[in-house]
């Protein structure tokens, strides 16, 4: 007997394009070499992505959802699986298993203003979300990015984020935490920026990820703001082996970060993110 | 209800394998009772007697005429099911360029011989984790479906047994084809057999057998009375989950983590415990490389593990995450309790740290009112 559909066996793709990022990060795009249709996936999903001889590691989705036959991650190499990603090239093969996961909830959004808070590689899993807000621009009030990176050569996405930058229906706010050569911006947390930043509290959703001290300060200074914590949404990430609920080690308490996530709405999350070592 | 001789057991073990069946059950290995292939009846561990208690396993002769006078060992039957290592898939590199080959997910019938109560709660436990998920482990489903299982009514609860509190036991109410109970209605051994499937009857037709009598209800209804009056240990599910959360902090994490060499048995012979990770193998010319799933535990720093540390780095917040997901969090995420009292944790842990205890401790802490904030952990192991 064979497994028809273990959920377990991934598809292989190919990829298409490698972009460099910055010194330590990456965008793949990939399209299925298995005969397949890429799966559509909605903003916030990620997969389970397969290197050959070396293993398999959960990556969010980083490209536009309205164009789903490429897939596109972006990924910071920091471990075995993605360091030799790294070292991957056009016309090499992936194994990709996915889409899976919880959503942005882009929908309950509408009719109202949008932030978006990003730290460092954080932004990869939140530009579906942003593709989203744009390809349906008018569906929402104002849409403001806050991203902070460690120092200017951390900006993921650079020319997107000028091109963003220069839209009027689109509010972008980068800042580092070390200014280096020629930066003329703002320096300091991303949280910093919150108090300032121009949406209305009462009538906002928030979508952030980042690291999770940076998380946990981000909610602090929206929930000062005014933002209801219903409308604070956060993306988690926790080790994974299998993103379908059976390896177990995506757990914090009793949620799987893997099928209950990886975005959970701030009320879900509260009493456990400042849980230490849950 | 019929009732059938000892040597019926035989015929049994014969009826099962006549029918495709690999039969599996309690054999004598290495001084413990396992779980491995009874190729004849003689394979079958009987008249042996265990002792166990907090850190301790010893299997002795019984001597008392009983057959089934000890306890589930270390082994559990998710060895069969949920198998300790199970190939996922092959992948080979040529010039074209990858291959995936998928792996077979069943090697036919498997048929469990003598599964205790508790176990067969273990059992249903692990079918909602693995089949009614969003997702189905289609290697669980495939050795699932083909299953037979002959249950067996506790009549000797060892020390660590506290399946009464978990109301799972020393009777199997429900999840077998077959199920015995042992009887000793004039000083010799008999087997009082309830059917629980139709394949059972049919089994169950082809052995001889008589119509079990009153008396020999009245046997079984007195031999599983007196085992569960010698069911010692009991752990209080009140309000568990409730304990767990206000507990977070309790200083009681630090007293077990002294106490916890972080082993991981616990989890091993644990007949719920699910977690797996998944390990890739190459060969040295770099052309094939098998993804194998294997059992893995809270219990190891890497589990966690993420760019930057382990989210669990301290041996206390492992040791609560155990218990915590085991007897509260799991009754979020699947309805009911991970533990159904087998005592195996209890048992085979090297320093005999007890589940029950551990609970009861919580709660005393709880009492005195040094449940919480006392706590002087800085999340260094």
């Amino acid at each position: 007997m064979i497994a028809a559909a273990d959920p377990m066996v991934p598809n292989l793709h190919r990829i298409q394009k490698v972009t460099q990022e910055t010194s330590d990060t990456f965008t793949l795009a990939l399209a299925p070499s298995c005969g397949r249709k890429c799966p559509a996936f909605r903003p916030g999903q990620f997969n389970m992505l397969y290197v050959f001889g070396v293993g398999e590691v959960p990556i969010s989705i980083s490209g536009d959802p309205a164009t789903p036959e490429t897939l596109v991650h972006t990924t910071r190499a920091v471990g075995a699986v993605t360091a030799a990603m790294k070292k991957m090239r056009p016309g090499d093969q992936l194994g990709v298993r996915g889409p899976y996961g919880t959503e942005w909830p882009v929908a309950e959004a509408h009719d109202r203003d949008v932030v978006i808070v990003a730290g460092g590689i954080g932004l990869a899993p939140l530009r579906p979300a942003l593709y989203s807000l744009l390809n349906h621009r008018e569906r929402y009030g104002r849409v403001v990015l806050l991203y902070g990176t460690r120092s200017p050569e951390d900006i993921l996405y650079r020319t997107e984020i000028q091109k963003w930058r220069s839209q009027f229906d689109l509010d972008v706010h980068v800042t580092v935490d070390r200014a280096t050569g020629k930066w003329r911006g703002n320096v300091g947390v991303v949280t910093s920026l919150i108090p300032k930043a121009p949406f209305d509290p009462y009538h906002a959703t928030a979508f952030v990820c980042g690291p999770e001290i940076m998380m946990r300060y981000t909610i602090l200074a929206l929930l000062k703001r005014g933002v209801e914590k219903d409308s604070i949404h956060l993306s988690m990430e926790r080790n994974m082996k299998c993103a379908v609920g059976f390896c177990g080690h995506c757990q914090i308490g009793p949620l799987f970060v893997c099928r209950d996530g990886p975005v959970f709405g701030y009320p879900r999350l509260e009493k456990l993110l400042d849980k230490r070592e849950l | 209800m019929w009732t059938i001789q000892p040597r019926g057991l035989g015929d049994l073990l014969e009826a099962l394998r006549n029918r495709g069946y690999r039969v599996v059950g309690p054999v004598v290995r290495d001084g413990a009772i396992c779980y491995e292939d009874l190729g004849s009846i003689e394979d079958l561990a009987l008249a042996w007697l265990d002792e166990q208690e907090p850190g301790n396993y010893r299997l002795t002769g019984s001597g008392n005429g009983d057959l089934f006078s000890y306890s589930p060992g270390a082994h559990t039957w998710k060895k069969f099911l949920h198998k300790p290592s199970v190939t996922l898939w092959r992948a080979t590199k040529d010039q074209k360029g990858l291959h995936l080959k998928e792996e077979p997910t069943a090697e036919g019938k498997v048929a469990l011989f003598g599964a205790r109560p508790c176990e067969l709660a273990a059992i249903a436990i692990q079918d909602r984790v693995f089949l009614e998920g969003p997702f189905v482990d289609s290697f669980y489903a495939a050795a699932r479906k083909e299953m037979f299982v002959v249950a067996l009514n506790c009549s000797h609860p060892s020390k660590s047994c506290f399946c009464v509190s978990m109301k799972t036991g020393p009777r199997a109410a429900t999840g077998f084809d077959l199920c015995l109970t042992e009887i000793h209605p004039n000083g010799e051994a008999e087997l009082v057999v309830e059917v629980g499937s139709e394949t059972g009857g049919l089994i169950l037709a082809d052995l001889q057998r008589r119509e079990a009598t009153e008396k020999d209800l009245e046997a079984v209804r007195k031999t599983l009375e007196e085992a569960e009056q010698r069911v010692e240990r009991s752990l209080d599910t009140e309000g568990i989950q409730g304990l767990f959360d206000r507990s977070f902090e309790s200083p009681q994490w630090d007293d077990v983590a002294r106490r916890c060499l972080g082993c991981a048995n616990c989890t091993m012979v644990c007949p719920t415990c699910f977690c797996t990770t998944v390990v890739e193998s190459s060969d040295l010319a770099g052309a094939e490389a098998t993804r194998t799933r294997i059992w893995d535990s809270c219990f190891t720093k890497d589990f966690t593990y993420i760019h930057g540390g382990s989210v669990r780095p301290s041996g206390y917040s492992r040791y609560r995450q155990w218990i915590t997901h085991k007897l509260a969090n799991w009754i979020e995420q699947f309805g009911t309790s991970g533990c159904v009292g087998c005592g195996r944790c209890i048992t085979w842990c090297p320093v005999g740290i007890d589940i029950t205890a551990e609970v009861e401790a919580l709660r005393a802490r709880e009492r005195t009112g040094s449940g919480s904030g006392g706590s002087s952990h800085e999340g260094n192991a």
